[in-house]
């Protein structure tokens, strides 16, 4: 930030002039890239994919035809406009009754109707981001600290930290386990914090994962549960990408493993959102469910910092009280998400990069391991850089994430259409056979024997002649013969 | 037991207040014409529902303006997915332009420095965050918003120094209290680093005159402090003087910008306190970086964004719409404020806001604040009205009380009315007239145009029922 005064700096508060806003993080930087010089079919071919955004973008054909059979659900149309004063005036920070009983309907269903959600634990925050921010506020002090699994969302830098003053203790997962959360590392960060005397007051983790596109076993969540309970610490439940499970193990709600669990309900707190489940970012509704009952009623308090609009409340409510386009909804986007995934991970896979196995979230978690020109950090920005600037895809590079481990990227694939997913496919195949034209064959070869590389091929047929599109075979990328696939072979 | 923070266990939310209390009194009994008209009407809550016909009109002839329509829903993706923290480009364009028509287009807004926060409320967190530490404190002049103490202190761990008030002056700002109350906060240690002032006031209704606001400019330059200036009711000033604006003074005085930052909102200018749209201006560039990048914590829905933008880049429904506004506010500031001194009730003299800033102090058994919460309570328990005493706005005199006017329909003003009225007449001899009328803001501006008006709603059967007989004012004597 500049200044034009010198003492301007002492005019500002700390929170102010400090970098907790987590802007200077590379995770942005490809967005401004993005932002100078974005990709558009026909007006600019040859700028940057966007590939860095967890959007979801694949079902709005369904939300488009169900807000046009039901204009009620607007306030500024004829059928809606008799509602348009009371809603304008609608401030109470408990929440339209309407809007609160279809989220939690919709909770549920997403979770399997296995579990209940009770439409007065509801409580509104400015998105996600605001809802993560108001937990901390309510169950730490400046000062504290809050154990979050690595690879995690960028964002968590700024919204647990900035402005509570508040400290993350990582719980590093390696690949070797595929990134699993272990109770040994659990434990043993924990013990590390109590050394340094970080007072923990609780955990938090994303379910399903974002960056990874994983999903918590029953098992996982079950010991998570029994650390926090015998720690006495909180435990939140990011579920943000609950409904984006598109295969099984299906998704299980923290609200339902504590049913069977004995374990004290008042360090339980769920936070959601429909930013990603219905891809509605820019509606901002953000939920705070918490089965603590003074936790919920502070949380509400803070509500007033980041209400639903009114107007959009009234909009989701009708929405998600339809259970038949819900019911619907949730099953295409499921079907969508899948099918775009497996065109990304296996175009990719034939070119031979892998990825972290997966079926939910809105990205993958793409191995280019062997792309590095060394095991660190700084060699996965170099190639990171390389992708951004000669390949022209912002991804996201796992430093972003506090990954401990060099060269995972996490790829987004449901912000595009068909026609964009193909050039991006192009783009990085290009890339890889071009990088493994200048490496030394046999030098990688060795190196990849080594590594845990999960190439997850489901046929034993390499070059399917069916699937490959023109794209493939045009003179510009002839189909080279892939080392992996020799070693494969 | 569970540990939560410090901040979730204390009282600093401020909803132990009787400000509160009184809501919680209408909501268990709330009024209603037909199904419970014994119940409490509210008139305690500062919000605007005059001209919700004339929003309606312009709302079924622009159906682009939602993108639910067969007109707008091409948009709704783009719309849905709209997560920049910039905001929309022809939202902040058009809310720059109506702050400045509000300011009578003297001044123009940068659409770049529009900032969004989470109403009102988010916008007062924001800036104490950006412009101060924990223990750090902003200089408030009584009487206050309530919210203040939530908002500016709660999770910012900021502290508030009063800025003492007093009816002598009616209230008015001077250089002698600001300066009284930063050096006070010096001696207890506490370090200034603001003054925030809300103009119009909430709650007295006054706007602050030009020469109080340069003042206040100097003010904060000698002390290298910041000046947050709250104008959301900037709009619902509704007769002469005109409102001056923090933004225009700064073009007058010398003074450092980059200490000069204004929240508005459209809460109380339009009437939509739902669709939470708070407003961050500051001229202050990190400032303005700062909070945009916490507006992330409290975004306007890009839903509401569209609609607000293609209303507000309507100039001529913008201009239509000023103009309704004041012309309803003066009416009905006009027809209660004279109707209340019909029976000896005097309130401050306002020409903005949502409410009345009510003199019930000779109504008063003890000159104190327990005093004023007997009343209060009578007031809430047996006339059945919930409105907000003085005490809960810091005043630092018992006796005043803020009364809400533009959130009921005129039927439920009429009621509102015959209850003060048989009150007072019960307690008729309890009211000592006081001679300090003529000293006091009990002055009743009445040029011929308004005596005319006053004649329009002097209608025999709202004034003259058996219930409330005319009563002789000494105020009307002394009129006529």
């Amino acid at each position: 930030m500049e200044f034009t005064r010198k003492n301007s700096r002492q005019l500002l508060s700390k929170i102010a002039t400090n970098d907790g806003h987590g802007e200077n993080s590379p995770y942005f930087d490809g967005w401004k890239a993005f932002d100078s010089n974005p990709f558009h079919p026909t007006q600019n071919p040859h700028g940057v994919i966007q590939m860095g955004l967890a959007e979801n973008q694949l079902c709005f054909d369904l939300i488009k035809k169900w807000i046009l059979e039901n204009p009620d659900a607007s306030i500024c149309t004829a059928e809606g406009i008799d509602k348009f004063r009371d809603i304008a005036i609608f401030q109470d920070y408990h929440g339209l009754k309407e809007f609160r009983e279809g989220v939690a309907k919709f909770m549920g269903r997403v979770g399997g109707n296995r579990v209940t959600f009770d439409p007065n634990r509801i409580v509104m925050s400015g998105g996600a981001t605001g809802a993560n921010e108001t937990v901390m506020f309510c169950l730490a002090d400046p000062g504290d600290a809050f154990l979050v699994p690595s690879p995690y969302y960028a964002g968590f830098a700024r919204d647990l930290r900035w402005r509570t003053g508040l400290d993350i203790v990582p719980v590093d997962c390696k690949s070797s386990n595929n990134f699993r959360i272990t109770r040994a590392a659990l434990e043993e960060a924990y013990e590390k914090a109590q050394k340094s005397n970080i007072n923990v007051k609780g955990v938090i983790i994303a379910n399903p994962s974002n960056p990874l596109g994983t999903v918590l076993d029953k098992e996982t969540t079950r010991s998570l549960v029994s650390f926090i309970n015998d720690k006495s610490i909180h435990l939140v439940c990011d579920e943000i990408y609950a409904a984006t499970v598109f295969g099984s193990p299906r998704f299980i709600s923290i609200a339902e493993i504590i049913q069977d669990m004995d374990c004290d309900r008042d360090l339980i707190h769920i936070v959601y959102s429909l930013s990603k489940d219905m891809g509605f970012p820019g509606f901002r509704v953000g939920i705070v469910y918490s089965f603590n009952d003074d936790v919920m009623n502070c949380a509400r308090k803070m509500s007033s910092f980041g209400l639903v609009s009114s107007q959009t409340q009234f909009l989701l409510a009708a929405m998600l009280n339809d259970e038949e386009f819900v019911g619907n909804f949730l099953r295409e986007s499921s079907k969508r998400l899948a099918k775009r995934h497996n065109v990304f991970t296996k175009g990719l896979e034939r070119v031979g990069i892998s990825s972290l196995k997966s079926h939910a979230g809105l990205f993958f978690w793409m191995d280019m391991r062997p792309l590095l020109k060394e095991q660190t950090v700084k060699a996965e920005i170099e190639l990171w850089r390389v992708i951004i600037n000669k390949v022209k895809l912002n991804v996201s590079p796992g430093s972003s994430f506090q990954c401990s481990e060099p060269g995972w990227f996490r790829v987004c694939f449901a912000n595009m259409d068909d026609e964009t997913v193909e050039v991006a496919l192009e783009r990085i195949r290009d890339f890889v056979l071009q990088g493994k034209e200048k490496n030394h064959a046999s030098e990688k070869s060795k190196h990849w024997k080594n590594q845990n590389l999960r190439l997850s091929f489901s046929s034993s047929r390499l070059y399917d002649e069916s699937l490959m599109s023109p794209h493939m075979m045009s003179p510009h990328s002839p189909i080279p013969r892939s080392p992996l696939v020799r070693a494969r072979n | 037991m569970v540990s939560m923070s410090k901040i979730a266990t204390g009282n600093g939310h401020g909803e132990n207040s009787p400000y509160f209390e009184g809501w919680k009194a209408y909501e268990t009994n709330p009024f209603h014409p037909i199904d419970r008209p014994d119940g409490v009407i509210q008139m305690g809550l500062a919000e605007n529902q005059l001209c919700f016909e004339f929003i309606k009109k312009w709302l079924m002839e622009h159906p682009e303006a939602s993108v639910c329509t067969s007109e707008g829903v091409g948009r709704f993706k783009e719309t849905a997915l709209f997560q920049d923290y910039h905001g929309m480009p022809e939202f902040r364009q058009a809310v720059a332009k109506f702050m400045g028509k509000v300011r009578g287009d003297r001044v123009k807004f940068d659409p770049e420095r529009i900032v969004m926060s989470g109403g009102a409320t988010g916008a007062h967190e924001t800036v104490a965050f950006c412009l101060a530490d924990p223990g750090e404190a902003l200089l408030l002049p009584t009487p206050y918003y309530p919210g203040f103490d939530r908002d500016l202190r709660w999770r910012t761990g900021v502290e508030l120094v009063p800025v003492i008030c007093e009816s002598c002056n009616n209230f008015q700002i001077t250089r002698n209290a600001l300066e009284a109350a930063y050096e006070k906060a010096g001696e207890d240690g506490l370090r200034v680093k603001g003054l925030l002032i809300t103009n119009p006031s909430n709650p007295l209704g006054t706007i602050m005159d030009r020469d109080t606001l340069k003042s206040i400019v100097r003010f904060v330059n000698e002390k290298n402090i910041h000046l947050i200036g709250d104008e959301i009711y900037a709009a619902t000033v509704f007769k002469s003087p005109e409102f001056v604006s923090i933004s225009e003074v700064i073009e007058e005085v010398e003074c450092d910008r980059d200490l000069i930052h204004i929240v508005y909102s459209l809460s109380k200018d339009m009437g939509f306190p739902g669709f939470r749209v708070g407003i961050i201006y500051s001229y202050n560039d990190a400032v303005m970086n700062c909070a945009r990048k916490m507006s992330s914590y409290g975004l306007v829905s890009s839903q509401t964004q569209h609609l607000i933008a293609t209303m507000l880049n309507d100039h001529d429904f913008v201009d239509d719409f000023i103009v309704e506004s004041r012309e309803q506010l003066f009416k009905r500031h006009e027809y209660f404020t004279w109707s209340l001194s019909q029976v000896g009730i005097g309130s401050l003299k306002g020409n903005g806001g949502l409410f009345i800033w009510m003199d019930l102090r000779k109504l008063l058994k003890d000159n104190t604040f327990e005093g004023e919460m007997d009343l209060w309570r009578v007031i809430i328990n047996e006339v059945k009205l919930n409105v907000s005493p003085g005490s809960s706005f810091h005043c630092h005199e018992p006796g005043w009380f803020r009364v809400c006017f533009a959130n009921m329909d005129d039927n439920t003003m009429e009621v509102a009315l015959s209850r003060i009225r048989a009150f007072i007449l019960k307690n008729n001899e309890s009211i000592v007239p006081r001679k300090l009328c003529r000293r006091s803001s009990l002055k009743l501006s009445l040029s011929r145009s308004l005596s005319r008006r006053i004649d329009d709603f002097m209608s025999p059967t709202g004034i003259m029922s058996p219930h409330s007989p005319l009563p002789q004012s000494p105020l009307v004597r002394a009129r006529t």
